[in-house]
């Protein structure tokens, strides 16, 4: 079996060399200095920068703000994962949850996707889904070609250590990284946005007033 | 256009491959167009990054960490790969990676493949291989699609068509895709790419992808990617294949939030690249249900015993070694007759495929050092350059033909010369009146006769100065 014989020729050739077993000691920054404000305000940069859209709420407004988004992007026939708390519907959209029985065809014929994030990484400009009840399958945020992504002023974090201490707890979890829409550089390195992922990102900044309830799936 | 084969067993010499492709003035201005570019993005963003030298530091001590225990970390990976529901396969080399590969399809009924862009499977020319056994491959990294497409090879690891400019892949695209009316601006190029792809990613069931990184600790995969060709193939296939070399393994979960900070950097030049996906054996209700993972050895064993070879295998591809390299620059990847290009390619190409072949990479350097300095895990690729080249001169040490070559007997010359003070002054004397009718008006040598002529067909040849130190010293003690 090949198996063995790898094993056996790594084994073999580092025999040598394991005399003195130490793991290494990393050391480099893993926190990060900003206060929440300009934590806030450079993730909204970076996130221009990538060509996504920005818009910010009070998690009391949000429903309302995530209807004037979707109907002002003309997105009115939308897709979401099926825990997403129904406070956030606003009346007048088309909302159909997540369900096994839709096929790949009918995600991606929706207008756009909703869904909430695990974390967001101010210095990279990245959404992060774990893909847990709020943000779903990861098909869903995938097809439809606009996506519209919540997140709490709680979940974004400066640094990417800071952020991978939070995904730590579920490591084993599908998670995606997203950095900006889709996009390729391949032909003459000039920057394309929107290839085969969504080509439309919009995301909500919600700040919590610290009295509100806190939702279940965070 | 220039077609130079990048199978090593079958590739012509560095020099031979370079000077032909030279000539092709249309090539080498794409490739310093897109290398220019990647460079000037890649620059800024390390620059703002004060933390960048700690960044390479620790990202080599990761990934050194995981080649000295790669045998227990492989074994982490496998059981928790497995305990989550994935196959994990062991391939000694190309020929059992590329039979596993056509079973597990067989398997699957699948007559049909997507594919993410991957330099391992490139490696061990699977394409090839599946399309003969009957099975109908689509590349979908718009890049991969330009070369497939065009029967072209790769140039680089990571925008493995940069040496096609719009115009070319306007022709191509308009030619292959029936789109006589197609524009050649990059935006319209992408979206005919989008649509012919598009119903692949609906359609076929399988699909292969390569890796960026294992986790032992979680039995992770994690794959880095621009355009969400990456996604579309691993989520919405049932059966998905990662075809990974042995040393894509690194031992905790938490070690990407290093090396996802320095890779995106030094690949493209961006804070992140904008898709990164992670995902452990298979997710109930999410993505593939028939989950394997090759590992692929075809050599890389070889490289582990001694460090300075060892290194080598540190690498994570990010290509910003062969953008800085004044070789690969003039030449683009092709010269160096295999999918691994550039700097590290020079040094992963003759370890890989033995030494008898890809015998005059390791001398496709000046050894400025320009690669060490960029690479964001610090291979310190001229050393292992200099290794091999002392490799190369043992090897061929008791050829016959080695023996009484002129190099040889030169080379030996040259070191009694050196011995002695005297001797090397004689020599000198001598020199000055043999080079005599060689130095042109500019006051260099341009063109030397014999063997030293295969010196000055590429370079300028100082002359010896008029007056060495020692002649000027003794000169003005007798003055004094
Ligand atoms: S050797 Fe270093 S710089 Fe070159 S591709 Fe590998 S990681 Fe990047």
């Amino acid at each position: 079996m090949s198996r063995e014989a790898i094993l056996g020729r790594v084994r073999a050739a580092l025999s040598a060399d394991r005399s003195a077993e130490s793991s290494p000691l990393l050391s480099y920054p893993r926190t990060g200095t900003l206060n929440t404000e300009e934590r806030l305000q450079m993730l909204e940069e970076r996130l221009h920068e990538y060509d996504a859209r920005v818009f910010h709420c009070p998690e009391q407004a949000l429903a309302q703000r995530i209807f004037e988004v979707l109907s002002a992007a003309g997105r009115l026939r939308i897709i979401h994962p099926a825990a997403l708390p129904t406070s956030w519907h606003a009346a007048q959209l088309d909302w159909t949850p997540d369900s096994p029985g839709l096929s790949y065809a009918e995600i991606e014929a929706f207008d756009g996707v909703l869904t909430g994030a695990t974390a967001a990484v101010t210095e990279s400009g990245s959404i992060v889904l774990q893909h847990g009840p709020a943000e779903g399958r990861r098909a869903l945020t995938l097809l439809p070609d606009y996506h519209l992504c919540v997140i709490f002023e709680n979940q974004i974090v400066e640094t990417l250590p800071e952020c991978f201490d939070r995904l730590k707890a579920n490591a084993a979890a599908p998670t995606t990284f997203i950095s900006g829409p889709s996009a390729t550089a391949d032909i003459e390195m000039t920057r394309i946005k929107g290839v085969h992922g969504p080509r439309f990102l919009d995301v909500i900044l919600v700040t919590r007033p610290s009295n509100f309830p806190k939702l279940t799936f965070q | 256009m220039t077609l130079i084969t990048v199978d090593p067993l079958k590739a012509p010499s560095f020099p031979k491959a370079a000077a032909e492709l030279l000539r092709d003035t249309q090539l080498r201005r794409n490739v310093a167009h897109a290398t220019d570019v990647i460079q000037h993005k890649r620059a800024a963003l390390v620059a703002e990054k004060s933390d960048w030298q700690a960044l390479r530091t620790a990202g080599a001590a990761i990934r050194a960490e995981a080649l000295r225990h790669l045998d227990r970390y492989l074994e982490q990976f496998e059981k928790q790969f497995t305990a989550a529901g994935g196959h994990v396969h062991w391939a000694s080399d190309a020929d059992e990676a590329r039979r596993i590969i056509a079973g597990i399809l067989h398997d699957a009924q699948a007559d049909e493949v997507i594919k993410i862009k991957s330099m391992t499977t490139a490696e061990i020319d699977l394409n090839r291989s599946l399309e003969s056994a009957g099975v109908r491959v689509y590349e979908t990294d718009l890049a991969e699609l330009i070369l497939q497409l065009g029967h072209d090879q790769p140039s680089h690891i990571i925008a493995p068509a940069l040496h096609k400019n719009r115009h070319q892949v306007r022709d191509l695209f308009a030619r292959e895709m029936h789109l006589p009316d197609l524009a050649d601006d990059p935006p319209a190029l992408t979206e005919a790419a989008r649509l012919y792809l598009r119903e692949k990613f609906l359609k076929v069931k399988a699909a292969i992808c390569g890796a960026n990184f294992l986790i032992a600790e979680t039995g992770s995969i994690c794959i880095v990617e621009s355009e969400g060709n990456g996604r579309m193939c691993l989520t919405l296939s049932d059966t998905l294949i990662s075809v990974a070399g042995i040393e894509k393994v690194i031992p905790t979960f938490a070690g990407l939030e290093v090396l996802l900070q320095t890779l995106p950097r030094a690949a493209t030049g961006e804070r992140m690249n904008p898709y990164n996906s992670i995902w452990t054996g298979v997710t109930p209700g999410d993505g593939p249900h028939n989950m394997h993972v090759v590992l692929l050895d075809n050599g890389r064993s070889n490289l582990l015993e001694k460090e300075i070879t060892r290194q080598t295998l540190q690498c994570i591809r990010c290509g910003a070694c062969l953008n800085t390299c004044p070789v690969y620059r003039q030449t683009g990847g092709h010269a160096y007759g295999s999918v691994y290009s550039g700097p590290i390619g020079a040094i992963l190409t003759p370890q890989l495929f033995a030494l008898e072949h890809a015998q005059s990479l390791p001398y496709a350097s000046s050894l400025c050092g320009a690669c060490y300095e960029v690479c964001p895990v610090k291979i310190n690729i001229p050393e292992v350059l200099v290794y091999l080249r002392s490799r190369v001169v043992d090897k061929n040490r008791n050829n016959l033909s080695s023996v009484f070559s002129q190099e040889r007997i030169g080379m030996k010359m040259m070191a009694r010369i050196f011995l002695n003070h005297e001797r090397f002054e004689k020599a000198q004397r001598m020199a000055r009146i043999f080079e005599k009718p060689f130095i042109g008006q500019d006051g260099w040598i341009h063109k030397l006769p014999g063997l030293a002529g295969q010196w000055t067909a590429a370079r300028d040849l100082a002359p010896i100065p008029a007056q060495s130190f020692r002649e000027w010293w003794r000169g003005r003690k007798a003055s004094q």
